[in-house]
């Protein structure tokens, strides 16, 4: 049996359903909202480099190199918010950030 | 089965495994180290495919700074963590619809997908014969020359993010001593030290 471009789009397709599916059902733990996020990005980045070996063709590992910095510095801003919301309000509800609306 | 089949499903079941675990465990700090547990196998995954850098980056980067980060977080705030559990299975079914939904539309797509082998031949930079030429010499050859602007960019984004990190986290605390050396040196014998005058078999 030979492992394809397909098999890993599968493990990809997988994961990123996966992550959307976290964020919907953990609507008021941003925490886990955030770790949604690094696995739809995961997921992605497996597409990137899955075609990248198929189609011989470098640029695409070059992307998930930029993509993997995005967002590793898209976790660091969102824990910092998280945290400051945290010593605002005492909690990281989601359904308390509303009061940022003017 | 080969051995490269074999593996391929060993990370690809773990991988996936512990992604739903991420979302679906009790505990945040579970849901971190099941995402640890997901990206080592993303690694593997990786490397299967040949890209050696990108899944020791992978292993670096994220298992050795975002989800300590994370863990960081979880361990710091003193949260309810079972409070943020409620309405888990009121968004259970809507949740499943459209995980449902979306993943049938992906595999849809997989499945009816061709590439066009004219593509495939037209690759912007191919790759070099793994031989002749590491996964990690090669990205560098394109990466600092025909993506150099690109690299510069990444750089700048996480500049920035590690600026707006301290601004946002960073907090003056007020009522804390703390030690003033030109306050110090500012002080003479005169602003230190009052002489009264005590009269005679009284004190103060």
């Amino acid at each position: 049996m030979v492992i394809g471009l397909g098999h890993y789009l599968t493990v990809a397709a997988v994961l990123f359903t996966l992550g959307v599916f976290g964020i919907f059902i953990n609507r008021k733990n941003v925490i886990v909202i955030l770790m949604s996020i690094e696995l739809i990005l995961l997921a992605v980045n497996i597409n990137m480099v899955a075609f990248s070996t198929h189609m011989n063709d470098i640029v695409g590992q070059v992307f998930a190199l930029l993509i993997l910095t995005v967002a590793a510095a898209e976790a660091a801003i969102g824990l910092a918010i998280l945290v400051v919301f945290f010593r605002n309000r005492g909690s990281i509800a989601v359904e308390d950030v509303n009061m940022m609306r003017g | 089965m080969t051995v490269t089949a074999a593996f391929f499903y060993l990370f690809a079941t773990i991988t996936v495994a512990s992604g739903f675990m991420v979302i679906a465990s009790r505990n945040p700090v579970q849901s971190v180290l099941f995402l640890i547990l997901a990206f080592v196998n993303a690694a593997g995954l990786f490397l299967m495919m040949g890209a050696e850098f990108l899944a020791m980056i992978l292993v670096i980067v994220y298992v050795g700074a975002v989800a300590v980060l994370f863990l960081f977080v979880v361990m710091m705030l003193d949260v309810d963590f079972a409070e943020l559990r409620q309405g888990f299975l009121q968004y259970l079914p809507v949740g499943g619809l459209i995980g449902i939904v979306f993943l049938l539309e992906l595999v849809l797509v997989i499945g009816t997908y061709v590439v066009d082998p004219g593509l495939i031949r037209t690759s912007a930079v191919p790759i070099p014969p793994a031989e002749v030429v590491t996964n990690t010499e090669a990205l560098g050859l394109v990466l600092y020359t025909r993506y150099f602007y690109f690299f510069q960019a990444a750089g700048l984004i996480l500049l920035v993010a590690m600026i707006g990190a301290i601004v946002l986290t960073l907090r003056e605390r007020v009522g804390v001593r703390r030690q003033d050396i030109s306050k110090q040196n500012a002080r003479t014998q005169e602003t230190a030290v009052e002489v009264r005058k005590v009269p005679f078999r009284q004190g103060i």
